[in-house]
This record gives C-alpha cells, sequence and structure tokens, in this order.
C-alpha cells in the first residue's frame, strides 16, 4: 500500500509478459518507461520551479509576485513558456549553427541525467551506480562544456568573455567541491548515493558539518547564481554566455538553471541531510519521495535565500576566495576527518559522530581564529597613514592668487 | 549478434568517424569538439566492459579538464581558429605507407590472438570493483609503487607551474 510506484512497475512487468514479450525486450521497455517518466515528472516540476521562484523573490523583495494568471499566479509560468514558444528565433549573423543550437540542449541534459543517480525513495531510484558521486562530478564537467559552446558559437564578445569566466570560475570551484563530496564517501564506504543515504542512521550534516558548508558553498558557485553570478553579470557584460538566446533556446537555459538549482539541492538533501530518510520511510517508500522533496525545496530556497540577500562578488575575491580559502580548508578537514576515521572505532555510532562533530568544531574555530587574524592585519594596512599629495605652492600660482584677491 | 555486440559496433564507428573529423575539419573550435565525442565513445566502451569507474574518470579527466582547457586554448586565439592553409605536406605518401605497414601488421598479429572467440568472463557480483581497485592501488604486492611515481609525477608538475607562472619582481 505504501509502495504505489513498484506496484504500478510489477503490474506493468507482468502485463508485458502476458503479451508473450522476451525478458530482455521487457526489462528495456520498462527502462525506458522509467527514464521518460523521471524525465517528464522532473521538467513539469520545472515549469512550477519558474512560479516558485518568481513568487520568492517577490516576497525577498517586499512584492507580491505574479498572481494575476490563476489561484496565486500559479498559471502564470504556463503563460510564460507559450510566450517563449511563439517568440522569433533569432540566429545571430556569423553564428556556429549546429554548436549553437546543441548549446541550450546539453545545458539542460546534463541537469536532467543527474536526476538517474538521485534515489527519490528506498525503492524509486534510477540506477545504484557504484561511482555515482563521480557521476555528479563528471555531469558537472559536461555542463560546463554546454556553456562554453555558447559563448563560443553566438559569435558575440559579451557572451565569450561570460565563457571565460564561467570556466575560470567552474574548474576552480570544482577542486573544493570534489574533495568535500569524497567525506561523505569516506563516512558511508561507498560512492553509491543509494549506500550513502542508507548509511546516514545520524545524518551525515551533523557529523561533517564543515564539508556540507563547503559543497553548499562550491555548488552555489557551480550554479553561477548570486553571489557567483559574474559569468551573467548584467552591468559588465550584459547577460553572458546567453545573451544572443532568444525564445525558447533562453528558456532551456533558464529551465535549466531553475532545475540545477533544485537538482543540487536534491544532492546536497541525499549526501548530507539524509536523502528520504525520516519518520516512517522504510514501511511507506511513497513517504520517502515527500521527505526528499521537502529537503531538496528547503535546500532549494536556501540557495534563492542567499542569492537574493548577497551582492554579487568581484572576479579577484571570487577566485581568491576559493584558492585561498575553500580549497586549503576543504584538504585539511579531508585529511583531519580521513585520520579521525581511522582511530576512533565505530562500533558506537554515537560516539563516532560525536568525535567528528568535536573535530568539526575544532577546525571550524581554528579556521575563524585565523580568518580573524588575517582581517586585523588587512585593517591596520588599511588603516596606516598614507603619503599625502599636497599641492606646492607654485610660484605662477601664487601670482595668480595674489592678482585674483587684489581684483 | 548480441545486442552488445551492435552497441560496440555503432560506438566503434563513431569514435572513428569523429576522430576523423578531428583530423580534416578546418575548424580548430570544431575538431576540439569532435574530439570530445571520440573521447565520450571511448567512456562508452568502458561502460560495455562493467568498467564504471574508468569510464567517469575519462569523462571527468579528458572532457572535464583536458578538453575543456584546449578549448579555452584556442578561444583565447580567435584569429586562428579558421585554418585556410592545406591540410597536407608533402610526406603523405609516406605516412599512408607507414599508417598501412602498421595496420596490416597490428591484423597479422592480432588474427593469431584468440581473445576474439573467447566469452567475456562474468564477474563477480558480491566484491565491489571499486574499493577492489583502491585496495590494488595501495598495496605494496600490487601497484603502489606506479601510484607513487604517478603522484610524484604530478607533484613536481604542479611545482613547475608555480615556478613558470611565479612574478618574481613581486615577491
Amino acid at each position: 500500500m505504501g509502495d504505489p510506484i513498484t506496484l504500478i512497475g510489477k503490474w506493468l512487468e507482468n502485463l508485458l509478459y502476458s503479451w508473450g514479450l522476451m525478458p530482455g525486450v521487457v526489462s528495456l521497455i520498462m527502462a525506458v518507461i522509467g527514464v521518460v517518466v523521471i524525465a517528464s515528472a522532473v521538467l513539469v516540476l520545472d515549469i512550477l520551479l519558474v512560479w516558485v521562484e518568481r513568487k520568492v523573490v517577490a516576497r525577498f523583495q517586499d512584492r507580491l509576485g505574479p498572481n494575476r494568471v490563476g489561484p496565486f499566479g500559479i498559471i502564470q509560468p504556463i503563460a510564460d513558456v507559450i510566450k517563449l514558444l511563439i517568440k522569433e528565433d533569432i540566429l545571430p549573423i556569423g553564428a556556429d549553427k549546429i554548436v549553437y543550437n546543441l548549446a541550450p540542449i546539453m545545458a539542460l541534459g546534463t541537469v536532467l541525467l543527474l536526476w538517474a543517480v538521485l534515489p527519490l525513495s528506498s525503492t524509486v531510484y534510477g540506477t545504484n551506480l557504484n561511482v555515482g558521486v563521480l557521476y555528479i562530478v563528471a555531469l558537472g564537467a559536461i555542463s560546463t562544456l554546454g556553456i562554453i559552446m555558447a559563448g563560443w558559437a553566438s559569435n558575440n564578445k559579451y557572451a565569450l568573455l561570460g565563457a571565460f569566466r564561467t570556466v575560470a570560475q567552474m574548474v576552480s570551484y570544482e577542486v573544493p567541491l570534489v574533495i568535500a563530496l569524497l567525506v561523505p564517501v569516506i563516512l558511508a564506504r561507498s560512492m553509491g548515493l543509494t549506500d550513502i543515504v542508507e548509511a546516514q542512521s545520524i545524518w551525515f550534516v551533523f557529523i561533517a558539518p564543515i564539508p556540507a558548508l563547503i559543497v553548499l558553498i562550491t555548488s552555489i558557485a557551480e550554479l553561477g547564481r548570486a553571489p557567483f553570478d559574474l559569468i551573467e553579470a548584467e552591468s559588465e557584460i550584459v547577460a553572458g554566455f546567453h545573451i544572443e538566446y532568444t525564445g525558447m533556446k533562453f528558456g532551456l537555459f533558464y529551465a535549466g538553471e531553475l532545475l540545477h538549482a533544485l537538482t543540487v539541492g536534491g544532492i546536497i538533501a541525499t549526501l548530507f541531510l539524509g536523502g528520504w530518510r525520516g519518520p516512517g520511510a522504510e514501511t511507506y517508500p511513497i513517504l520517502g519521495i515527500f521527505y526528499f522533496f521537502i529537503k531538496a525545496l528547503f535546500l532549494y530556497w536556501v540557495i534563492m535565500w542567499i542569492k537574493y540577500s548577497l551582492p554579487r562578488i568581484r572576479i579577484d575575491h571570487m577566485l581568491n576566495f576559493n584558492w585561498k580559502f575553500l580549497t586549503p580548508l576543504s584538504l585539511v578537514i579531508l585529511i583531519v576527518m580521513a585520520i579521525v576515521d581511522k582511530i576512533v572505532p565505530k562500533t558506537s555510532m554515537l560516539v563516532y559522530s560525536l568525535v567528528m562533530l568535536f573535530v568539526n568544531v575544532v577546525v571550524g574555530w581554528l579556521t575563524l581564529q585565523l580568518l580573524r587574524r588575517n582581517a586585523k592585519s588587512a585593517r591596520m594596512r588599511v588603516a596606516e597613514p598614507k603619503p599625502v599629495a599636497r599641492p606646492e605652492p607654485s610660484p605662477t600660482a601664487a601670482t595668480s592668487q595674489t592678482s585674483s584677491s587684489s581684483s | 549478434m548480441t545486442p552488445l555486440q551492435i552497441i560496440f559496433l555503432i560506438t566503434s564507428v563513431g569514435i572513428l568517424g569523429s576522430a576523423l573529423m578531428v583530423v580534416t575539419t578546418r575548424n580548430l573550435v570544431h575538431a576540439a569538439l569532435w574530439l570530445v565525442v571520440s573521447l565520450f565513445g571511448v567512456a562508452v566502451l568502458y561502460v560495455m566492459l562493467s568498467a564504471a569507474f574508468l569510464a567517469v574518470a575519462q569523462v571527468v579527466i579528458y572532457i572535464g579538464a583536458i578538453a575543456i582547457l584546449m578549448i579555452f586554448a584556442i578561444m583565447l586565439t580567435r584569429r586562428v581558429a579558421k585554418d585556410s592553409g592545406p591540410q597536407t605536406n608533402p610526406n603523405w605518401t609516406w605516412a599512408v605507407v607507414v599508417a598501412a605497414a602498421l595496420f596490416g601488421g597490428l591484423t597479422w598479429l592480432l588474427s593469431s590472438w584468440n581473445g576474439f572467440s573467447t566469452p567475456i568472463p562474468e564477474l563477480s557480483s558480491r566484491a565491489d570493483p571499486l574499493s577492489q581497485l583502491g585496495q590494488a592501488l595501495v598495496s605494496p604486492n600490487a601497484y603502489v609503487l606506479p601510484f607513487e611515481v604517478a603522484s610524484v609525477l604530478l607533484l613536481s608538475a604542479l611545482i613547475g607551474a608555480i615556478m613558470v607562472a611565479w612574478d618574481r619582481r613581486s615577491g
């Protein structure tokens, strides 16, 4: 009763067998149906995300947001989609046609592919890939490629600049992201996302808060959302890599970005917030889907909260923040947690978690002390008296002054 | 023919075709993108051999790092992205002879190899291949020495990159 999706799947499988199909063909058809169902469900959810995003940003900015079409304006995104679909499709002069049209598909497609490994409940998941975490990293690399293709093929200097910034940002923030992603792998002894969820009898965010925070920050940078939205900074490079795209091709980028934000929420929920775990989720797997989306939407809201509260970071600060702060911190926390993991026996999960939490707090406190000392020396440097340029009274200036005063 | 063989043939044709496009296309960015297609095809071959880790590592390293670096370098030099010169030089006849001899020799060698007719051995499902790989990389009677040598090589490359990029005037 608590698992209707598996029941429907079983019924469909039996129906196909009763038609006399071969087992290989049946499993192929079931796999295709699974892909179509998950992809369509996620894409339909994506349309609603437009409404969620606009409503939330409106509340952050003390506005009402869309409220004309349908109750609470919920049909507004459908009107938006129709508008985007009937807009003129413009191909800029000198653009590379195939690469130009392929880029938005890659931007949305790579995000959809991420859902193949996300476990929605204990029974509903695409596949428990034994290299699931690395798979997520690999798809991030391909999505970078999509943005480069868009920037290059548009034949536009602003788009190209946006693509350069994207490469600088995404490639560098991938380093601390991958290092921090190794921490849940160490804790769960597996790279499969289903195994990681099953290992979280205590949520990993309580065992490893610093890696969770690093993953959140670097994921926002990978998303290219504020405060890391230099790749599409309106005041500097108009819209960055998607400046030339119109109509539904722009819509694909926009939908890809929104869906990517929710997907990142889902990934962090899976890795650190226990995924589908919650009261009763083991016996009623349908509840697991509910918990998973609650957690993913909560993290999506956190990402929006950060986006609409913080101003844009400057590009040298962005790179310094990554290479001088996040990368060393993630390396230190990985090494420390790996050593503690070997020392502390895993017989009592509670003791193990408390020790890990203590280690995290110590590393966090030391980091804050270091930051405070650095900030103090930076403030001293700013506060130092600087040589001030004073105008030397030259003879000509003196005569003109006297002449003006005399007249 | 099993479905696996059909997929193998399609993938191989894709890899070879895109590899051919890499060397024949005149647009450098297109060449780099065709290279990405070719490298991705190799990742598909790894998946068919149940080597998931190798496949994902192939995508992360070759597409995520090397190909993006190449495209980035090409995009910085936009003027020379389109090459209008001749695509071969006068030695192309010798190159054809050498390539044909190499291909013929390899075909002759492989024709006596019995690997084509042996079926794929079944992997034992209870052991995790990923943890086995990890154990093998740090085990003294397996691959710990090549692993450490590779890490030392990467470290020296890292230090070399820093030395090359270091601006000595500012200190």
